[in-house]
């Protein structure tokens, strides 16, 4: 969710110290934030490895899984976690121009995967597996959209930091909310490296 | 759009709205972000929903007190216990620990504020919108009915056609969000927002044990929410995660539950073992016996409790493997609780105790604690598990360390902590009325539930029949009938509580600054505390600095010797004021936000329309919150003070 | 007047340098390729195994040099190792106890 990310820097104590371990509120706040969603991916995940093979309506999941399809867009999730990282670098340096191409293209690609799973989903439909048909689609669906969710948040993440940075209304430290937004999108992406494995190449 | 050529402070972001610093009245608390006005606040409505879940259980009480009672339907009847244990423990027990740990965990380690007050006010919002949505079932069709654990598939449309179910996942769900980024936020404020000087092993054992219990919060919270997530798909969307036609399998959801539920036993008792750690010492004049093993016990039951949970599931046909290893973890995790009993002990051990309400209802706690931890060493032995389980041997179980446990660490709280939030001592002698009764209260109703268990009492069970009550010393109804008026006997108790505080409310005499000659930090400011906390940010050396800088050891005899009153301490602390401190500043968007989450939820039961109004005001409050500094800007006061210094508090100084 | 060491100014000198990202995704680009490759050839027994293991590292690949927690501070790696290792332990347990494993 967005408004973890946001800033909201301690001048409660400004006299004195900073901060006990030196270490910033927001970053702290995100690593424990994303070590709690290992257990939220963790049990949708293990709900569908027990249930992938339970099918007794529509397809099994060997019969519609498209593998080329998924590796490129598995792909391209991979390599926006590449362009995020160069924002986020370029950021440090605080090269605007430069955090502004690489946040745009990181969107992009991000879209694109969103859009490759839209797709995907839509053929899935066609060729008979619903939401409702068996435990796999249940819990294939619900599996990877809530990974979709999780990309398209960081998507309007991208696109909001980017409008705010233009107009010069950011209220933090510009470098750290790129790195935090940095560190949410690589988060999903390592998510859909577990997934593109346990679900799509190991066969039930 | 115009906004963008005036002359842009931050936080006037999306141009309409102007920050609400310097509010009073009611203003002043809806758009908090002060810890201490948010804890209170936690303290207040959990206060209340512990009343309505106390009437629940009087009713409860009341219908089985004698034989085919008739006061409730069996419906209603499911319902009353359903929410009488969700709303006690999610809606009472947590937010209640979450008061405190709110006011008194910032005080305890020499803050100013929690490390993100925006996100704290969220919190508690979002946790009043779960509460509301949860108890508004009563009024919507009927209220959830499936017990607190709400076992799929039985939970499922088929069995639970009602719009209980829906409502309890939701409620549940939004104060499982208010939970989740209150634990973060509470753990990087204890990370990272220490006085100068107190290391982790300097720090209060409140503050330890409520950081351990944000762990567990942060790391068990998910998994309920999986557990939700997938049940809500099925109610609403047709989803098949516990359809058995489908080949389903029913105890997914026992362990989504169950990964979730077995911490949580520990989120609920860990902050009275905090506050109990706190008392004891207090009123017994010596320093905590054992502090390091306090500390690490605390942080062990944590940890094994993640390891432990199928013990809720011996009787589900887990296989003799499974039965056998969890039977044995179990067992494991009697040994850091038993230790923390013997450092009480032995804390009290030679002490000058004084018997104060507080320090009642700490003894209160050791003993009737004990009594049902030692009921639980009974069930992790599978096999005499198989024949407690679903009986009233386990609603004795968990109502002597629920009841027994945590709700006498909160009382023990309230009566010593009361001085320093409103300046006013609570009545000793009522206390004293008030812990009477509810020992005597608590133990006719929940230990007749023993004889009742054993027996072969069912639990969630609306009736019982004089037929099957048997003879003499093990007659169902006497022991029923024990156990209802106990009820009473035990609600009278919490009603001296409440004429205690009115009656203290009325009082006008002040407190004393150290009525208990304390030990920690939160005693070293006034009561209550300033806007800023503390006039100087204390610099600490010892663990207990309170108490070293009141009293110091002779080298040779060790006899400790006053040489500073509390009094002194603190008015030495406000002649040294800092001269300029930024506070936090109030804010509309966590208020608003919470509430088009609410509405973003009330969608998933009442059509997409509402659920899009609510997707709105979130997105349109999450852009005014990320728009807006914490620290509000000379500009949002009224008349920009020319050096930068905040107004407000300058001249509090 | 940080009572800590000020780690915080210097954690970013530890970074990497662009270049060496661009390796880091060569590297995972490679990976993935390997991993889709297993559709196409048989690995025979080495099919589970290796998959687990390509998973793996680019799991930590990512993690330690995009996320920057080989070169931040410890107390994130705990943060969210915690998390995974809690995580692995809870599901894989629970799975057991359906015979995941055996069947
Ligand atoms: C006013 C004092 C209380 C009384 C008289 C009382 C009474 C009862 C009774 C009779 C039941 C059994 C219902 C049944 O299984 O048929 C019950 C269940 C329960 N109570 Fe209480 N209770 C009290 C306070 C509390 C508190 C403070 C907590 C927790 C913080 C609590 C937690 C529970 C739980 C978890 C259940 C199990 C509900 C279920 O089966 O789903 N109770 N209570
Ligand atoms: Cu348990």
């Amino acid at each position: 969710m967005a408004d973890i990310a946001t800033h909201d820097t301690d001048h409660a104590t400004d006299h004195g110290h900073h901060s006990s371990t030196g270490l910033s509120n927001n970053k702290l706040a995100m690593w424990l934030f994303l070590g709690s969603e290992c257990l939220l991916f963790g049990g949708l995940i293990s709900t569908y490895m027990l249930y992938r093979g339970r099918v007794q309506n529509g397809p099994h999941p060997s019969q519609i899984y498209d593998i080329p399809f998924t590796s490129v867009s598995s792909f391209v999730l991979l390599m926006s976690s590449l362009t995020m990282v160069l924002a986020v670098s370029s950021a440090q340096r605080k090269d605007d121009a430069k955090t502004n191409l690489w946040l745009v293209i990181t969107a992009l690609l991000g879209a694109t995967f969103i859009g490759g799973q839209v797709y995907e989903f839509t053929t899935f439909y066609r060729e008979g597996l619903g939401f409702t048909t068996s435990l796999f689609g249940s819990s294939f669906y619900a599996l990877t959209g809530f990974h979709g969710v999780h990309v398209s948040i960081g998507v309007i993440m991208l696109l909001s930091l980017m409008g705010i940075i233009k107009k010069g209304k950011i209220t933090g430290d510009k470098a750290e909310v790129v790195e935090l937004i940095g560190l949410y999108w690589h988060f999903v992406d390592i998510v859909w490296i577990i997934i593109f494995t346990l679900v799509y190449l190991i066969p039930s | 759009m115009a906004t963008n050529e005036l002359p842009i402070s931050s936080s006037q972001s999306l141009g309409a709205v102007r920050r609400p610093v310097n509010t009073k009245g009611w203003r002043e608390w809806l758009f908090t972000v002060d810890h201490k006005k948010l804890g209170i606040m936690y303290g207040c409505v959990a206060f209340t929903f512990f009343i309505v879940g106390g009437i629940e259980a009087l009713f409860i009480r009341l219908q089985l007190a004698l034989p085919d009672g008739r006061i409730l339907s069996a419906d209603k009847y499911n319902q009353m216990f359903t929410m009488h244990a969700t709303t006690m423990i999610f809606l009472f027990a947590m937010p209640m620990a979450a008061a405190f740990a709110n006011y008194f965990l910032p005080l305890q380690i020499g803050a100013r504020d929690v490390a993100f007050p925006r996100l704290n006010a969220l919190s508690f919002w979002l946790f009043l919108s779960g509460g509301l949505i949860l108890n508004a079932s009563w009024f919507l069709g009927g209220a959830a009915d499936g017990g607190w654990f709400m076992y799929a598939p039985n939970s499922g449309p088929v069995f639970s056609p009602s719009n209980g179910v829906d409502f309890w996942v939701l409620g549940l769900q939004i104060a499982g969000i208010a939970s989740l980024i209150g634990s973060i936020n509470l753990i990087v404020t204890v990370l990272n927002m220490r006085a100068p000087g107190m290391t982790l092993m300097k720090m209060p054992v409140f503050t330890w044990m409520i950081l351990v219990v944000q762990f567990l919060l942060v790391f068990s919270l998910p998994v309920i929410t999986v557990a939700l997530v997938l049940l809500m798909f099925q109610r609403s969307y047709g989803a098949t995660f516990f359809d058995v036609s489908q080949g389903a399998d029913p105890l997914l959801w026992q362990h989504l539950f169950w990964i979730f539920g077995h911490p949580e036993v520990y989120v609920l008792i860990l902050p009275a073992f905090g506050i109990i750690s706190e008392v004891l010492p207090t009123f017994s004049r010596k320093p905590l016996f054992g502090y390091p093993f306090v500390v690490f016990s605390g942080a062990s039951i944590g940890l094994v409790g993640f390891g432990v949970w199928a013990h809720h599931m011996f009787a589900s046909g887990l296989g003799p493997v499974s039965v056998a290893v969890f039977s044995m973890a179990t067992m494991a995790i009697a040994i850091p609780t038993g230790v923390k009993i013997f450092n009480w002990l032995l804390t009290m051990w030679g002490g000058k105790i004084w018997y104060s309400a507080a320090m009642k209802f700490a003894i209160g706690l050791v003993v009737l604690f004990t009594i049902g931890g030692l009921s639980g060493v009974t069930h992790a032995v599978a096999p005499s598990d198989t024949q407690q389980t679903d009986t009233y041997y386990i609603v004795a179980h968990f109502h002597y360390v629920l009841f027994g446990g945590m709700v006498f660490g909160l009382f023990s709280g309230f009566y010593y902590w009361w001085p320093k939030v409103f300046g006013k001592m609570l009545n000793e002698k009522l206390g004293t009325w008030n812990f009477w009764f509810m020992v005597i209260g608590m133990n006719l109703t929940f230990g007749p539930m023993h004889i009742l268990g054993l027996q072969g009492q069912p639990r969630r069970m609306y009736v019982w029949t004089e037929a099957r009550a048997g003879e003499g010393f093990f007659n169902l109804g006497f022991w029923n009938m024990v156990s209802s008026i106990g009820s009473f006997i035990l609600a009278v108790g919490v009603l001296f509580f409440i004429i205690n505080v009115i009656k203290t409310t009325r009082n006008k005499e002040r407190a004393p600054l150290d009525p208990w000659d304390a030990r920690t930090l939160e005693w070293l400011t006034t009561s209550p505390p300033k806007v800023h906390n503390f006039d100087r940010i204390p610099v600490v050396h010892h663990l207990d600095e309170f108490f070293h800088r009141k009293y110091v050891e002779d080298e040779t005899t060790h006899v400790m010797t006053q040489v500073a009153k509390g009094e002194d301490l603190v008015r030495a602390e406000e002649a040294a004021a800092d001269a300029d401190i930024h506070m936090p500043g109030a804010s509309y968007w966590p208020l608003l936000l919470s509430i088009g989450v609410a509405v973003l939820g009330m969608g998933i039961i009442y059509g997409t329309p509402i659920m899009v109004v609510g997707a709105l005001v979130v997105l349109f409050s999450s852009f005014g919150w990320v728009l807006e500094p914490s620290v509000p800007e000379p500009i949002d006061f009224d008349s920009p003070s020319h050096d930068g210094h905040t107004k407000e508090i300058a001249s509090l100084g | 007047m940080s009572t800590a060491t000020d780690t915080h100014a210097d954690a970013h000198e530890h970074g990497m340098s662009d270049a060496g990202y661009v390796k880091i995704a060569i590297i995972l680009a490679a990976i993935t390729a390997l991993e889709v490759s297993t559709y196409y050839v048989d690995f025979g027994p080495l099919f589970m195994p290796a998959l687990l293991t390509m998973m793996v590292v680019k799991f930590v690949m990512v993690v330690s040099y995009f996320m920057h927690l080989k070169f931040d501070s410890k107390i994130f790696s705990f943060l969210f190792y915690v998390g995974l290792g809690l995580a692995l332990f809870v599901y894989i347990t629970a799975l057991a106890t359906f015979k995941f494993f055996i069947a």
